[in-house]
């Protein structure tokens, strides 16, 4: 599904801060991406999503390179990713639902197609009380949930999440996690980045790569 | 949304997935809306302009191309009254001529008067004597042949079908036409530079709506028409609050013209433009300006928009 092959980045003539990264994320995995503050966590995931070209290498992304795709074909790719920012990115003129629903929107679907669908993930999450609320009287968990709905609501092939447990508390977390595991298991890829070393120990079977020095290792 | 939702979501004051995804707020709103009412103000009057000189060419036209006028010089080897017996008998036998008109030799005299002056014995000038006549639509009079059977009847006798005039005319038409097509194509100009800074302003104050529209999957053609909403409805109001007073400034001057009928100066503007009312002609381009305009504003802030996502890497 992913394919990294001695990539490299930099950020104009700074250092290269990503090294040589080298690796595969096969379909239906779960994966942990940690590593200090500084690491080049959120970068990766950036190249990920393809919002950021490496300065070397070769990304593959569903059987596609990445340097060849144009814009619609990029357009394509990225409805088959989700993606939870670390700092959320919810349109604050938007409110809960609106947000949600931002992903089927874009893709004209028939807002009555999707509305049941959008109000049972919101419930899921926990936000079914706050549907019409506005981002600005959001708390930041409750924001964190918002974006993680947005990207699970089309279902994604590949799930990318930057630190999507950073303001829950332990319980909210664990079931969120146990969420992407759901996925997981329903044939999507799950890269969650991450600082929690306890919260990664609740998940022992997940792969783990970690950052450090630029450099990726790998603990399968 | 069905009405159900849709009351119970208004009286929460919620609102429906449907809201725009380019904020108002976000955009140079009122000044936008002032520039397209302007533009779309001074395009109606230009219109409005050359339709009222149009019309009122085309009646002109129509009255002078309905009449001619044949003059017969006066020759000392000729016989005034008889060459004025030929010629009228020529214009009777010719199909088309409807009405005949001799002006006497006193009403020939009167016609020098505006040059002249009153009270000038002119027995001693060799005043021409005209014949006035009117022609149908159908049948068409044969100007050609008329004007040779004339010159064969009287040789002293010309026609004058006042065709030059009638060109002169068409031609003044044609170059008010342009002057007001320039005039339009100078102010949508115009008109597209507002817009298209505006838009960028706009993209660049919702830079970040635009990122995270990417990021979920928007195509650049979705985000464009995004852009194109919000604008369509900013020209719209411009271009109908112009548009509007444009219109309401001719229904004025058309009141105003029918109310100076009989006065002076109500004569003059009558002889120059008839009735001063540009008519569901002049309505009916005043409300295409408007219409365009707007669309104008929403085309404008599209490409804008698509050409600068197509040019991101």
């Amino acid at each position: 599904m992913v394919r990294f092959d001695n990539v490299g980045l930099r950020y104009g003539m700074g250092p290269e801060i990503l090294q040589d990264l080298s690796f595969t994320i096969e379909p239906g995995t779960f994966q942990f991406l940690t590593g200090p503050s500084g690491a080049g966590k959120t970068t990766l995931m950036r190249l990920l999503l393809l919002s950021l070209r490496p300065t070397r290498g070769v990304i593959t992304l569903f059987g596609r390179d990445s340097s060849l795709l144009d814009k619609d074909a990029l357009t394509a790719m990225r409805r088959r990713i989700g993606v939870v920012f670390q700092d959320f990115r919810l349109l604050d003129h938007l409110t809960t639902y609106e947000n949600v629903a931002l992903p089927l929107r874009v893709q004209n679907q028939r807002e009555e197609s999707y509305r049941s669908e959008v109000h049972e993930l919101l419930r899921w999450v926990g936000l079914g009380d706050r549907m019409h609320a506005l981002p600005q009287v959001l708390s930041g968990g409750e924001k964190q949930r918002a974006a993680i709905a947005r990207a699970l609501i089309v279902r994604p092939e590949l799930l990318l999440a930057d630190e999507p447990t950073g303001n829950v508390d332990p319980t909210m977390a664990r079931r969120l996690i146990r969420l992407f595991v759901e996925l997981q298991r329903s044939g999507t890829s799950v890269v969650v980045a991450t600082h929690d070393l306890g919260l990664m120990e609740q998940f022992e079977d997940a792969r783990r790569l970690v950052l450090g020095g630029g450099r990726l290792h790998i603990y399968d | 949304m069905s009405g159900f939702h849709a009351i119970r979501d208004l009286s929460l004051g919620r609102r429906d997935a449907e809201a725009a995804l380019v904020p108002k707020g976000s955009i140079g709103g009122r000044a936008l809306i002032t520039v397209v009412a302007i533009m779309t103000f001074l395009s109606s009057l230009a219109a409005g302009g050359a339709v009222l000189v149009v019309q009122s060419s085309q009646d002109w036209r129509a009255a002078i191309s309905r009449e001619a006028t044949v003059q017969i010089r006066p020759s000392p080897s000729r016989n005034m009254e008889a060459d004025i017996k030929a010629v009228l008998k020529t214009l009777d036998a010719t199909p088309g001529v409807t009405e005949i008109r001799t002006l006497s030799k006193s009403d020939s005299d009167r016609l020098l008067e505006p040059w002249l002056g009153q009270g000038v014995n002119l027995e001693e000038i060799p005043v021409p004597r005209m014949i006035v006549l009117k022609t149908s639509a159908t049948p068409r009079v044969d100007f050609a042949k008329l004007r040779d059977a004339i010159a064969t009847a009287a040789p002293n006798a010309t026609l004058d079908d006042h065709r030059l005039w009638s060109q002169r005319l068409a031609t003044m038409a044609n170059t008010f036409v342009v002057i007001a097509l320039v005039i339009l194509a100078l102010l949508v100009t115009a008109m597209g530079l507002a817009v298209s800074f505006a838009t960028r302003g706009a993209m660049a104050g919702n830079r970040e709506i635009i990122e995270v529209l990417h990021f979920v999957g928007a195509s650049d053609g979705f985000i464009s028409r995004q852009f194109q909403q919000r604008f369509l409805m900013l020209g719209l109001r411009g271009a109908v609050l112009g548009a509007g007073c444009a219109a309401f400034i001719f229904f004025l001057a058309s009141i105003a013209s029918r109310r100076m009928i009989a006065t002076p100066s109500g004569d003059q503007i009558e002889a120059l433009f008839g009735s001063f009312a540009i008519g569901w002609v002049g309505y009916a381009a005043i409300a295409t300006i408007a219409a365009l305009s707007a669309a104008f504003s929403g085309q404008t802030s599209r490409m804008v928009v698509y050409r600068k996502l197509r040019s991101l890497t």
